[in-house]
């Protein structure tokens, strides 16, 4: 299903063809190396990936608390998971974490791949200025979410002052962190800041992969550039903006740390994405049994959409 | 950039004032997204009475106040106390005597930072070996069930990380390694070794086998080949794989806040809890972000060729 390896069955029959006795007379055979190479990788990923996911399953058919770690385990069933698919908070949780998905994607994909269009057209010194733009996606989210907070301040903020200035409003009559029509549109103006280059890096490899072959033989049969953009350009690159829609879907589908420092969820739970409710639950109430529940239902769903994604990632590979 | 000087007009080729409208807008964006970032360094140029100012001001009176007090940390003496003291010693000491202030001792900024930098390299130096001979084993030779492993190596970075750190919190306290480096340099080394895998071994795909074989026709093992032949040919790959690793590592905030609380801390952290007296010091916090931020600024400029396979695991190539 997910077949990622470029190599054909004729490059297998090369190495196999060669005289096994001789190569395993001169060291390992081919079976022990590869085992020997991927082991240590497996190992590490058992260790500190599916042992503790294991345990996760475990405890969240539990009552166990963090800290209470000496009282009687109760086994429970499936009562959490019950709970939780009712539980009218964590859907609360869900519309909000849906808002800020669907907003940062729509707006993320439309900005991104205008920027890709038009640098697409290698204007002078456009390496530099795309360089420039892609700043923003590889710094730490934490500490653009922190440095965020700053530009909000109402009174001595420089979002708020250069906004007040352009509406004319006085610039500490909002708080963009503290109002609660606000605040959701301001973790997504800054995810937006922060990821549309990724958007725009990945579109802009879409186009560039378009054949100049294809704009010729339109143009000689007349057709518009209007036409030429939504009958080419558009399908063309369309595999790849699916992947970038996907990829910022799940990550923001998970987002913590930026929004955690923004407004940890705030004012009242306005903000609370899903993986800042799961926080609450696990590491400020302690209910660990029950945020191991709610990380089941969180991993399932991006183990779903992860699939989805490696598809979208070959149909982009065989191109 | 083009050469073509002496064929015609190509038809898809943009007109002079298409290429020169869309450069304004792209250069306008490019503007207005790094004002934020602008903002922060010229901050941590301001006293702190400058940086809380009304309207904000854009013309000050540069100081590396912001820096001192990053580095130290002060505490309140009366004017009669700061007079019995001897000359101030250096530019922090001056500044802070000012305030009405002594140095009492360094900070935690530099312990926080140098934990960084060790859980960085450590985790990198881990997450490449291990990524490395992963993926040569994966590109070169007949795995069973070879798509399954690799969409399961894939998929434990798509995790959401708080759901992976409730056993891991229990698995540490546990073992005795919560709030260690070695802890943290393991579970950024298990996050990191499946992005390093898919890269490499896009980049080792590219290397031709018919080098091994005909190295392995002389005589060499196959081990040897892979240390002889792949490996200077995959220098390129493995750097860049590197850097993205480290980039990780070092941006990395919702394990670190959840599972350290001083002695591993690392900087993504600290850094929002920087408070001076009466508030947030915003010229330090914005100090630390500034020194936090050159070396990710550095490492984007080297890697700009190689950002869109880093983003991609490897599957877009360009």
């Amino acid at each position: 299903m997910n077949d990622l390896s470029p190599s054909t069955p004729i490059a297998y029959a090369a190495v196999r063809v060669r005289p096994g006795a001789m190569r395993r007379a001169r060291g390992l055979s081919d079976r022990a190396l590869a085992w020997l190479f991927i082991s240590p990788t497996m190992l590490l990923l058992l260790a500190i990936n599916i042992f503790p996911l294991l345990w996760t399953i475990y405890l969240s058919f539990t009552n166990y608390r963090a800290n209470r770690a000496n009282a009687p385990v109760v086994w429970l069933g499936a009562d959490w998971y019950r709970s939780i698919l009712t539980d009218p908070d964590i859907w609360a949780a869900m519309q909000v974490t849906a808002h800020f998905v669907i907003w940062t994607v729509v707006i993320e994909t439309v900005l991104g791949f205008g920027l890709a269009f038009l640098i697409d057209k290698k204007f002078r010194g456009h390496g530099l200025w795309t360089t420039i733009i892609l700043l923003p996606m590889m710094l730490s989210p934490a500490v653009v979410g922190n440095f965020w907070t700053f530009l909000y301040q109402p009174q001595i903020g420089l979002f708020n002052y250069v906004i007040g200035f352009l509406t004319g409003r006085d610039a500490s009559s909002f708080q963009m962190l503290g109002d609660v029509t606000l605040s959701p549109w301001a973790i997504v103006i800054v995810d937006v800041w922060m990821w549309t280059p990724y958007v725009m890096l990945i579109c802009l490899a879409g186009l560039r992969s378009i054949p100049d072959y294809i704009y010729e033989a339109a143009e000689v049969d007349r057709a518009s550039k209007w036409r030429q953009f939504w009958s080419i350009t558009l399908p063309m690159a369309l595999p790849f903006i699916m992947l970038a829609v996907l990829f910022r879907g799940i990550e923001n589908f998970k987002m913590f740390d930026m929004v955690n420092l923004l407004t940890g969820g705030g004012p009242g739970s306005t903000t609370e994405v899903a993986s800042i409710t799961l926080k609450r639950a696990a590491f400020e109430s302690w209910r660990t049994g029950y945020s191991s529940a709610f990380a089941i239902i969180l991993f399932v769903t991006v183990f779903g959409l992860a699939n989805i994604y490696v598809k979208a990632l070959n149909r982009v590979k065989s191109r | 950039m083009r050469t073509i000087a002496n064929t015609a007009h190509s038809v898809v080729e943009p007109t002079p004032a298409t290429r020169r409208f869309a450069g304004a807008l792209v250069v306008l964006y490019a503007v207005i997204t790094m004002v934020p970032l602008a903002w922060i360094v010229l901050t941590s140029f301001k006293s702190p009475d400058d940086a809380i100012s009304y309207p904000p001001k854009l013309l000050f009176a540069p100081t590396l106040e912001g820096y001192c007090n990053l580095f130290t940390t002060l505490s309140r003496q009366t004017p009669d106390f700061i007079k019995t003291l001897g000359p101030p010693q250096g530019m922090c000491d001056r500044i802070a005597r000012g305030r009405n202030m002594v140095i009492a001792g360094p900070s935690n900024y530099v312990p926080r930072f140098v934990n960084s930098l060790i859980v960085a390299f450590g985790s990198t130096v881990l997450a490449v070996a291990l990524g490395t001979l992963s993926a040569y084993g994966f590109s070169r030779f007949r795995v069973p069930l070879k798509d399954d492993l690799l969409f399961f190596i894939l998929s434990t970075r798509m995790m959401p990380p708080i759901a992976v750190a409730i056993p891991i919190y229990l698995m540490y306290r546990t073992l005795g390694l919560s709030d260690t480096r070695l802890g943290m340099i393991l579970l950024y080394t298990s996050v990191n070794v499946s992005l390093a895998v898919w890269l490499l071994k896009g980049f080792i795909d590219e290397i031709p086998r018919e080098y091994e074989e005909a190295a392995m026709v002389d005589g060499y093992t196959r081990f040897q080949a892979f240390v002889k032949v792949v490996l200077p040919q995959a220098t390129t790959g493995i750097a860049a794989t590197a850097i993205f690793c480290l980039i990780f590592a070092w941006n990395e905030y919702a394990f670190a806040v959840l599972l350290t609380s001083g002695n591993a801390q690392t900087a993504p952290p600290f850094i929002p809890i920087i408070i001076g007296e009466g508030g947030q010091d915003w010229p330090a916090v914005a100090a630390g972000t500034t020194l936090f931020l050159v070396p990710i600024v550095v490492f984007t400029v080297l890697l700009r060729k190689h950002l869109l396979r880093g983003i991609t695991f490897g599957a877009v190539r360009k």
